[in-house]
Order: C-alpha cells, then sequence, then structure tokens
C-alpha cells in the first residue's frame, strides 16, 4: 500500500509533575489539551473530535465532551488498556481520512500515585463468577506475576537472560537522567538512587516477581498529557512541524490452547503498521515500546520485526539501544515507564516523545531521526491483551 | 491493637463451567471437548476457539502435565498471602493439552523447573475445592 499523509501529530504536552497531590485526574486532562492546543496554534472551539479511554472523574464519552464544553462530530471511547491512545490515534486518522472530524484531541489523566493505587497487582476483592477471575484471585496471581511467567518461559525456551534484559532498564535510565522531568519524577517517588544505572545494578537489586527484578519493573505515577491530530491541511498551518500518521495496526491476543506466551499481539498488529507505512522495523530511528517491565519490551521488539524471535536478549544488550549508539533504533528516549513516566495507561506518552523526536525536542534527541514506531501493549502480556502500533514520520 | 484477617479469595462458580467445580469436590479433573472439532479445552468459555462450536462435552482427564512457566511472587499485594510469601504461580501444561494455572505444593520454590512433570491435588476449602499441583516421582 503506498503511503498516505493524511493526518499528522501538531500538538503534544506531557503534565510535567509524577506526583501531584490534590490535582484530580480531570485537572491533568483539561491543563494538557489547553497546552497541546497551544502548542499546535490551535483553540478548544477547533477540536472536532474526542478519544477518551475512560479516565478521570468525568467518566468518559458521555460526559467529557460536557465537561470540556465542546460539541464534537466524533466521540471514540475505545478502552484497551496502555494501548489504548495507539488505538485512538488510528481511528483519529481514519477519521479524519473520511472527514468526519478535522481536529482530534487524545488525552490522559491519572492519580495513580497519590492515591497509592497498585496498578494491576491483584484486587482485595472476591473474584467475580468468570473463569479468568475464579483462576487467578485463588492463587494470589498478580499482573506482575503474569509478567514474570512470560519471562521465565521467554528464558526456557531462548536462553535469555537477566543480564542481557537489564540492557533495556540501562538505556532507558541513561535517557531519563537527561530528562529533567523524569529526574524530577524519580526524585519525588523516592527511587533508590538517581542515577545512571549498571546491568549489576539491576541484577542485585530486590527481585519483586521471580524472575522479575525491580529495576525491570515500571514506576507509578500520577501525571497525563494531551495530543492533538489534525488533517494534513490544519497540520500544514500549525505552529510546529507536522509529525506525520503513516501506518497503524491494532490486535488482540489472548491463551489459546498450547498458546505460546512468547509472543505478544504485536506480532500481528505490527506487520499491518508496517506495510501500510510502506517501511521496514530496519528503517526505524525511534522505538517507543511499552515498557511495564523489561520483559514487555523484549518480547514487542521481536513480534515488531526488530529482531527475530528469540534473539532479543543479544539485541538489547549492554544499553544497545541508548540514544547515542549507532546502528540500532533508540528505546524509550523519554526514560520510559521504568523511569519518567507510568500512571498506568502509558501508551499516550510513547506518542509525545516520538512526537518530540521527530520534531528535534528530546532531551536525548537522535540526530536526523526520521521515522518512530509507538507500540502500546494494553492488559496482560501473557494473557489477554490488546496491542497497537503507530508508525510515525517526520516532515 | 486489632489486625485484620483477610480470607484468601475464593473462586465463585457459576453458569456453564459448575460441573468442573463439582467434579473438582470429588477430586476429579473435568475438561471440555468441542463435539465439533474434537479440541480440548478448559472451561473458559462456552465457545470452542478453534472451531467456534457451542456443543461440548465433558469428560475426566489425567490430571497429569507439566510446568509450562512459573513465577515467585515476592512483594505482597493481597494480605490474604503475607504469610506464603515467597509463593509461586504457574502455568501447567496439562497431559490433554490444555494450560491450567495454578499453585505447586510441597515444593521449595528453587527447586520449580518448567517441564517438571506435576499432578493436580484438589484442596477443599469450606465450601469449594480448588486445583493445585504437585510434582510426581
Amino acid at each position: 500500500m503506498a503511503q498516505e499523509r493524511t493526518a499528522a501529530i501538531v500538538g503534544v504536552y506531557e503534565y510535567p509533575l509524577r506526583v501531584a497531590p490534590g490535582i484530580s485526574a480531570m485537572e491533568v486532562k483539561i491543563e494538557s489539551i489547553a497546552q497541546a492546543l497551544a502548542d499546535a496554534g490551535l483553540e478548544w472551539s477547533d477540536v472536532d473530535g474526542l478519544y477518551d479511554a475512560g479516565d478521570g472523574e468525568a467518566g468518559g464519552g458521555l460526559q467529557l465532551a460536557a465537561y470540556l464544553g465542546i460539541n464534537p462530530t466524533v466521540i471514540d471511547t475505545t478502552q484497551v488498556g496502555g494501548s489504548s491512545y495507539e488505538f485512538h490515534a488510528a481511528h483519529a486518522v481514519r477519521d479524519i481520512a473520511a472527514g468526519k472530524c478535522k481536529v482530534a484531541v487524545l488525552s490522559y489523566g491519572s492519580t495513580s500515585a497519590s492515591n497509592r493505587v497498585a496498578i494491576g497487582t491483584g484486587g482485595r476483592v472476591s473474584p467475580a463468577p468468570n473463569w479468568q477471575q475464579n483462576m487467578e484471585s485463588p492463587y494470589g496471581s498478580t499482573l506482575i506475576s503474569n509478567y514474570a511467567m512470560v519471562k521465565q518461559r521467554h528464558m526456557h525456551e531462548y536462553g535469555t537472560t537477566t543480564e542481557q534484559l537489564a540492557g533495556i532498564s540501562v538505556a532507558t535510565r541513561k535517557h531519563a537522567m537527561r530528562n529533567p522531568e523524569a529526574v524530577k519524577a524519580m526524585t519525588d517517588l523516592q527511587f533508590v538512587g538517581v542515577r545512571e544505572i549498571t546491568v549489576e545494578d539491576v541484577l542485585e537489586s530486590r527481585i519483586v516477581a521471580d524472575p522479575l527484578h525491580l529495576l525491570e519493573c515500571c514506576m507509578i505515577s500520577d501525571g497525563g498529557g494531551a495530543v492533538v491530530i489534525a488533517s494534513a491541511e490544519i497540520a500544514r498551518n500549525c505552529k510546529k512541524p507536522p509529525v506525520w500518521i503513516i501506518g497503524s495496526g491494532e490486535a488482540t491476543k489472548y491463551l489459546e490452547n498450547n498458546g505460546d506466551i512468547t509472543t505478544s499481539a504485536a506480532a500481528q498488529s505490527g506487520p499491518i503498521a508496517f506495510q501500510e507505512a510502506g517501511i521496514n522495523p530496519s528503517e526505524i530511528d525511534i522505538a517507543m515500546i511499552y515498557d511495564s517491565f523489561s520483559i514487555t519490551v523484549a518480547v514487542c521488539l521481536e513480534d515488531l520485526g526488530f529482531c527475530a524471535k528469540g534473539e532479543v536478549g543479544d539485541y538489547v544488550a549492554n544499553g544497545r539501544l541508548a540514544f547515542d549508539v549507532k546502528g540500532t533504533p533508540a528505546l524509550n528516549t523519554d526514560g520510559g515507564g521504568l523511569s519518567s513516566n507510568h500512571p498506568g495507561m502509558r501508551g499516550i506518552f510513547l506518542l509525545f516523545e516520538a512526537a518530540r523526536q521527530l520534531r528535534g525536542e528530546s532531551t536525548s534527541q537522535v540526530e536526523g531521526a526520521k521515522l518512530a514506531v509507538a507500540h502500546g501493549n494494553g492488559g496482560l502480556l501473557g494473557g489477554t491483551h490488546t496491542g497497537g502500533t503507530i508508525i510515525l514520520a517526520k516532515d | 491493637m486489632t489486625e485484620e484477617i483477610v480470607d484468601k479469595p475464593l473462586p465463585s462458580p457459576s453458569g456453564f463451567a459448575e460441573p468442573f467445580w463439582e467434579a473438582g469436590a470429588e477430586g476429579r479433573l473435568l475438561l471440555i471437548r468441542c463435539k465439533s472439532c474434537n479440541e480440548s479445552r478448559v472451561p473458559s468459555s462456552e465457545v470452542c476457539p478453534n472451531c467456534l462450536s457451542v456443543d461440548f462435552e465433558w469428560y475426566e482427564a489425567s490430571g497429569l502435565g507439566v510446568i509450562y512457566t512459573y513465577g515467585v511472587m515476592h512483594r505482597l499485594y493481597h494480605p490474604a498471602f503475607e504469610q506464603d510469601l515467597p509463593y509461586n504461580l504457574v502455568v501447567v501444561e496439562l497431559q490433554e493439552g490444555p494450560h491450567l494455572p495454578g499453585n505447586i505444593i510441597g515444593i521449595e520454590n528453587d527447586a520449580l523447573r518448567v517441564g517438571m512433570p506435576v499432578q493436580v491435588v484438589w484442596q477443599k476449602y469450606s465450601d469449594i475445592s480448588i486445583p493445585r499441583f504437585q510434582a510426581t516421582t
């Protein structure tokens, strides 16, 4: 399929605080939308497409437009966990191409840290009468144990080691230390050692869910932000250069009999997105991959086609994906969920940093970056989850 | 000072999966076989993921399998599991094919290995029995 440039990211805003006591999720969303529109040089009245994952106190699609005081012609409330925003971006491009709207806004606000939300770590509620709940809660199953089991199986099948995967945490922390907001995040969340880390630091960090160490797990923060996506015609006249969305893919994956938990939904969404964009993973400069845990990045890199299944250990080892290493894509150059921002649904932050890189605004800028991928994963990597892949291009 | 005693969550069987739990109370592991394509599965849905048929029958499985993967929780997220830390979670690949999650009992966590042969054991609580696994010798 020929690459089309029908819509672009024209405005982004990442809420600067990761610990924001007394601020509501809606306040984060409203300020972020206003700032993202200002970044684009657009007005509230220009917004005619509203995309929302139902976060915040307004309650999603039924209430959000009224809360914001706008009258959109498109309302999309797709909620597929952390990948919701890649799905929203894909839908916004389609809706703009179909002439249903011209200026789409995606926003996110969360107070997970201030509310002490232990994201997805296992509820205190009794199981609902469905098979999945009945088969998780009684055993003390948690979100982290699910990801730990994916890592264990990957290690068993392919010989992947924690030492290799630590390269993901090392590269990401390096980027975080160059990002003042990430440094403040780690400081405010009282990280032990706000500094660059080594492979040994990761190996020596305490075990949370064997085989996952603490430094392989994302933070739990407050935060949020907003993205403005506009039609080509509007994008041409915005304040900053457009960042074109040239490909998208959506997928879901769930446990099947004899199901391989080392392969994710990215194996479906990735090829669809790359084919639409008419490019190969080897051409990508910036890889924004949902890093709930090291293993999430590892599995998704393989499934997106950056390396063959089972070879991600060598691919990421020793911080190879740092922004200043030539010949490899730069991974999560904002510091990622591991070291910068993870209020629960990180997908929107992947779009922010991809856009900043392709505008030349990153704190770990890759010289001449032209192409980026943002891949969000929502749900449980080793269970039911979604994958949303967005390919972005510099103007 | 009062201490909050929290019970572990237990399954709430209902609907088409009830026979699984009823058989479990008798120490038997039932699986579903699709009457259209013959594929075995756990009772996660009335619909066969292989052929989408809703026509199925129950059959008694061997209760034998191998560890497909496992993890060991070192951090507490649910107060009822405090005494168990560190505790394991496993996914077992049953001899009949389907994967069944649970815990392995009667073994040190350090001894767990992918591929280790195990068998199902039903542990009785007041109103319900739940399947766990132990290593076979």
